[in-house]
């Protein structure tokens, strides 16, 4: 297999910030947030460079959807190893109503024009948790789809996909083109280099709009409210395990 | 005037690249910012390590020569990662990292030999060897021109004797640049830059000294016991490292006025984050207006401070001497720092006064600036000389 990679990277809050309500409960607040590229994302990315460093596919094809400051996790993406980046430009109400079902009609129409031969996907964002956008773009390209790769290998044009599943792993060979959605065992990306940095300043971003690409972001969900969750109660210490057993069966615990 | 600010938008775009990539973030975060308590409380962190992995990132040699594994570029992106160290969680580890990449090497990589610099130079920008700077002794910090340390000629060897004070990483370093007194003459030409390897017999480390702040980085106290090296260690002229050091201090307070930034910024963040948690008085303490009107006080000259770094880097990449705005800037950026972190500090309340929180190891880290790197004093005389206010004979 010596073809594309298409790689989905998303712009999400970062891990370590506070997550705070916006005071109407509308939903959070993100300006003036430190913001990078959600972690599983770039645990794709590093798979797709991988891949292309065991020369296994040609060309690592980042793309994420948003508004202009999409354009820096792109360019995260690009210091990492990916060739070239696509810009899907989404702003406004649009962007704030951006869910799996429409990313996923994006990919899945940006994979048939960019002949793609692989699609490898963070397995969920860290900001809505969704897990969803993997398998409706392999349901939309009738693809078949590796989730919850915790390692992915080439056998012929055939892909080899362990993946980690409740009752532990599952190994399943399918055919390609394939998507593959990427667990946190897969691998541990690499740190973007200064040099690559540079070098990525260099490579090319294109600008795309889901117009273009025939794709409808209509939403068919609608945040009615956003809060915080409720405060932890205090606990009650107990002095014996009967004490205990007791206070669970009065609470209707057991 | 506008050339300046066309420059200036060059170094604002370096910063946003390297900002948003956030890539020494990333390292900062995996590597360094987990175990800053740790090495805080052993006095030391570990140098090779941290600087072997910051030299394979490309960190360590930003504006040196491609040939010798820098990377090549300009100044401002010195002044771009100088800033993104200020997010570790402390103020002596990025003065450790600025000391390794740009105030031991500037005249070495401007001035020394191929064969100096493939033996030196390289290996520090991969981070493969620590060094240090030993200019400063016991009896001379701000009157360098008064070192005693003699490096006497003796065949194709110096033979070195005297002792160097507050060597940053002085106790890991593989070597040092030094700068001794090479012949009998004028103090401001009697002096010479030499590459000094910390194996050689005679080298010893007299103690690590026990500080106030800057705990994480170990300062050594060093002596020299007839310590022989070859004359070819020399960087550029001998009789020039008067000259050459004043030249690597615009570059070295620059650096320090920016590695403090974003520390500044970090500390203003925190202090909101705290209180507006905080209640007094059944309110948040950030609703007292004297509170929140401080911190906007001090956000607005922190962004003075950066305006007037970027300015002069603008112009220094241009091939300007700015020696006078470097020196208002690390004057400036001594004072802020103080000033900011004990504000702050105040807003905590007891919790401020503890070692649990960054604003109290901040307070104690941040007392260094106005000292080291040139004292306040140094800077304020350096800037009445421009303005031709000093005292004639």
């Amino acid at each position: 297999m010596s073809g594309r990679v298409l790689v989905g990277v998303k712009r999400v809050i970062d891990y370590a910030v506070k997550i705070r309500v916006k005071p109407d409960n509308s939903g959070v607040v993100t300006d003036g947030v430190k913001h990078s590229m959600n972690p599983f994302c770039e645990i794709a990315v590093e798979e797709a460079v991988k891949l292309k460093e065991k020369k296994l596919i040609k060309e690592v094809v980042a793309v994420s959807c948003g508004p202009q400051q999409a354009q820096e996790t792109i360019r995260t993406a690009l210091a990492m190893g990916a060739d070239r980046g696509i810009h899907v430009q989404v702003t406004g109400k649009d962007y704030e109503t951006l869910g799996p079902l429409q990313v996923s009609k994006i990919l899945a129409a940006l994979a048939k024009k960019e002949d793609a031969q692989l699609i490898i996907l963070g397995k969920q964002a860290i900001d809505d948790d969704c897990n969803q956008t993997g398998q409706m773009t392999a349901a939309l390209l009738d693809w078949p789809q590796g989730t919850f790769a915790s390692e992915v290998s080439m056998e012929g044009d055939k892909l080899k996909v362990v993946r980690e599943i409740d009752g532990g792993l599952e190994m399943i060979k399918i055919n390609t083109p394939a998507v593959v959605s990427a667990d946190l065992r897969l691998n541990t990306p690499r740190y973007a280099t200064l040099p690559n940095i540079m070098k990525a300043k260099k490579k090319k971003i294109a600008n795309v709009n889901p117009a273009d690409l025939g794709v409808d972001l209509t939403s068919r969900v609608e945040i009615l409210r956003v809060d915080e969750p409720p405060q932890r109660q205090a606990g009650v210490k107990v002095e014996t395990v009967d004490d205990l057993v007791g206070k669970l069966k009065d609470t209707g615990r057991i | 005037m506008n050339a300046d600010i066309l420059n200036t938008s060059t170094i604002l775009s370096t910063n946003v690249l390297v900002k948003n990539n956030s890539i020494p973030y990333e390292i900062i975060d995996q590597e360094i910012n987990p175990y800053v308590d740790q090495w805080e409380a052993e006095g030391k962190f570990p140098a090779h390590k941290i600087f072997k992995i910051l030299g394979t990132a490309g960190f360590l040699g930003v504006n040196k020569p491609v040939e010798y594994g820098g990377l090549g570029l300009d100044y401002t992106y010195n002044v771009a990662v100088a800033e993104e160290l200020g997010n570790i969680r402390c103020g002596g580890i990025p003065m450790a990292i600025g000391v390794q990449s740009d105030m031991a090497t500037p005249a070495l990589a401007r001035f020394g030999s191929h064969e100096l610099k493939e033996e030196f130079l390289l290996p520090s920008i991969m981070g493969d060897k620590v060094a240090c700077l030993g200019v400063s002794e016991v009896g001379a910090g701000s009157d360098v021109s008064s070192i005693k340390t003699k490096a006497v000629r003796k065949g194709d060897e110096y033979v070195i004797n005297g002792g160097k004070m507050w060597t940053t990483t002085g106790t890991q370093a593989d070597w040092m640049c030094l700068l001794a007194n090479t012949s009998d003459g004028p103090p401001h030409r009697n002096k010479s830059l030499i590459c000094l390897p910390m194996n050689l017999p005679g080298v010893h480390i007299a103690r690590k000294i026990d500080k106030l702040g800057m705990r994480s980085s170990d300062t050594a106290e060093v002596f020299f016991d007839d310590v022989r090296v070859p004359c070819k260690n020399v960087i550029g002229q001998e009789g020039m490292g008067f000259t050459y050091q004043m030249i690597q201090f615009q570059e070295e307070r620059l650096w320090a006025a920016a590695s403090v930034l974003t520390t500044m910024d970090n500390i203003i963040q925190e202090t909101v984050q705290y209180t507006r948690q905080r209640k007094i008085f059944k309110l948040p303490v950030l609703y007292h207006q004297a509170v929140h009107f401080r911190l906007a006080e001090l956000q607005t000259e922190v962004e003075l401070l950066r305006s007037l770094i970027y300015r002069a880097t603008a112009l220094y990449i241009k091939g300007n001497d700015v020696t006078k705005l470097a020196s208002m800037a690390k004057l400036k950026a001594g004072r802020l720092a103080r000033e900011l972190s004990d504000s702050c500090l105040q807003y905590w309340g007891g919790m401020g006064f503890t070692s649990d929180v960054l604003v109290s190891r901040v307070y104690r880290d941040f007392r260094l600036l106005s000292i080291g790197g040139g004292a306040d004093e140094v800077m304020l005389s350096i800037i009445c000389k421009y303005m031709d206010t000093l005292p004639k004979n």
